[in-house]
């Protein structure tokens, strides 16, 4: 029985672990840029659907990481181009990247594939078990994936205090600034999209690894997920300094998976998943203007 | 030397709502020039801004900087010569970052925003006193959330950092309209301290005639479109609120106001 509270517990925090990845990307477009960024259903399955080709072809597992960012880079900055560009409003920008990687997706996948146990996954892999062996599959998963979340975490910190970093977070806040700066704020929204749908399809890469799957489905309701996990850790966190707002994008998105699995053990048909995940945002979101109308005037600012 | 020669802008040409405010609008501003704008709603102050700054176009003339034109520059590019404040105090500050990290952003203007860390330390007492000359006591609070601060202490941290790094012209926009009588006269002392420090040239657009006579060495009134007053040196000198203020009103009766 313990053993069973354990392993459900330790599989819920994986997913918590590498959808955080998903909801760093979440962080910096919505967060950060103030965009609602719908391209995300549409890289995050891109993610998957090359790593399952190139793990079934026989590429090394830790080199799909490199390959997902860059293909998911290359799907951010198609909506930024849309976007800045040729001047198409944001959402409407996201929604036809996302449509279009749909097909992309499948064109790449041929149809949903699964990876089979032969394969080595980056949580098989040599360097992994030389270090690991002795673990079991199911907490060598939590580790490994504890690793890269923190790993890409500490990145992005580093990278929100640089010059370049300083100023992404200045093309959110008020981009009239980053002009007076000399600055063209559209490539910055553009690298701020392109940052954002790597860390989304890598997140993505490391689901199929994990699971061992690609479905062409696998990316609806991502997006929304990411936000909740967003908002979630944001707001649990208000008043704590923006140097961690990496490490609340973590609890939120672990605090969310936790949320979604105590529903299926109450019995939650699989049909309902996404009900739920809407639902849930719906009473987060409500809850956030709640609490933000409490803390008085700061809480009206931040909002 | 700033100049706007021949200068036509329609606006929602070729609709129904078509209104022209500029036709063959000129106006030279010498090197070293601190001049003051005024004139009632809708008569093109803010207006003629946006178009040296780039942020609206025109349908023909020409801007030129020291003999070269720079209406084909976009606006981020023309702001590499430019410093501008607002008329909303958090236009000129990014409010979630500290005041320090936004110090930090402009000091780097005109350089590389690259991978290198976004604070430097060196600087850090650089900034202190430049604050401190403010003599508003933001010296102690620059490691706050800019939004935090008071729209007037935002306003003194925007005039900084738009004249953190050597531009030739400063860009006013109503830049003391939003706060409270006796900061706009203090941000207002600062931005004369300023621009005759870095010898600047200034253009300011303002709603106070007071500070149209008291500050800066060439007036403008605009009406329409047209500029119906332009005193420099002794000409302004001479002149007082008043004189100001029954043409104002002069205009505005025929305006039908």
């Amino acid at each position: 029985m313990l053993n069973t509270i354990l392993e459900t517990c330790a599989g819920t925090l994986t997913q918590g672990l590498i959808y955080a990845i998903l909801s760093y990307g979440i962080f910096i477009t919505y967060k950060i840029l103030d965009f609602p960024d719908l391209t995300v259903d549409g890289s995050f399955p891109l993610g998957a659907a090359v790593t399952a080709v190139l793990l079934t072809r026989g590429v090394n597992a830790w080199l799909t990481l490199p390959v997902s960012l860059l293909i998911g880079a290359a799907a951010g900055l198609c909506t930024g181009l849309i976007h800045v560009r040729a001047k198409v409003r944001d959402l409407l920008a996201g929604i036809i990247t996302m449509t279009a990687l749909y097909s992309i997706n499948l064109q790449i996948a041929g149809s949903n594939l699964t990876v089979e146990r032969a394969v080595d996954t980056i949580y098989t892999s040599a360097p992994v078990m030389a270090v690991l062996g002795g673990v079991p599959l199911l907490y060598r998963k939590l580790l490994v994936s504890l690793v890269l979340v923190v790993l890409i975490g500490l990145v992005l910190e580093w990278y929100f205090s640089t010059k370049n970093g300083l100023l992404l977070r200045a093309v959110g806040d008020n981009d009239t600034l980053v002009t007076t700066l000399a600055v063209d704020k559209g490539r910055m929204k553009i690298l701020g999209l392109v940052i954002a749908n790597a860390l989304v399809a890598l997140s993505g890469c490391i689901v199929c690894q994990e699971g061992r799957s690609f479905s062409a489905t696998m990316g609806t309701g991502q997006m929304v997920f990411g936000l909740a996990a967003v908002i979630i850790g944001t707001t649990l966190f208000r008043r704590v300094s923006f140097v961690r707002g990496t490490a609340a994008v973590v609890i939120g998105s672990i605090l969310y998976k936790l949320c979604i699995q105590i529903a299926i053990l109450l019995g939650l048909p699989g049909n309902m998943l996404k009900f739920i995940t809407a639902a849930l945002f719906l009473v987060i979101l409500i809850t956030g203007n709640l609490t933000g109308r409490k803390g008085g005037a700061d809480g009206a600012g931040a909002a | 030397m700033l100049e706007l020669r021949n200068i036509t802008k329609i606006y929602n040409p070729g609709e129904v709502t078509e209104s022209c405010l500029f036709r063959d609008f000129s106006l030279t501003v010498q090197q070293g020039e601190f001049v003051s704008i005024v004139g009632s709603n809708g008569s093109g102050k803010t207006s003629l801004l946006n178009i040296i700054c780039g942020s609206t176009g025109v349908q023909s003339g020409d801007i030129l900087i020291d003999g070269a034109s720079m209406l084909h520059q976009k606006e981020y590019i023309r702001y590499r010569r430019f410093g501008r404040v607002y008329q909303n105090p958090a236009l000129g500050t990014s409010p979630n970052l500290t005041m320090y990290e936004n110090l930090s952003l402009a000091d780097n203007k005109g350089g590389r925003y690259n991978l290198a860390h976004g604070t430097n330390r060196a600087r850090r007492e650089y900034y202190r006193e430049q604050l401190a000359a403010l003599g508003l006591g933001l010296e102690d609070k620059m490691d706050l959330r800019m939004g935090s601060l008071s729209g007037g202490q935002r306003q003194a941290v925007a005039l900084l950092m738009a004249t953190m790094t050597p531009i030739d012209f400063l860009i006013l926009d109503e830049h003391t309209a939003a706060l409270d009588p006796k900061t706009a006269d203090t941000i207002m002392a600062l931005t004369d301290r300023v621009v005759r420090e870095k010898q600047l040239t200034a253009i300011m657009v303002t709603h106070n005639l007071r500070y149209a006579v008291e500050y800066g060495s060439r007036l403008l009134m605009m009406d329409k479109g047209h500029i119906v007053l332009d005193a420099a040196r002794e000409q302004k000198a001479a002149m007082a609120v008043d004189d100001i203020l029954s043409l104002f009103t002069s205009i505005s009766i025929e305006c039908g106001n």
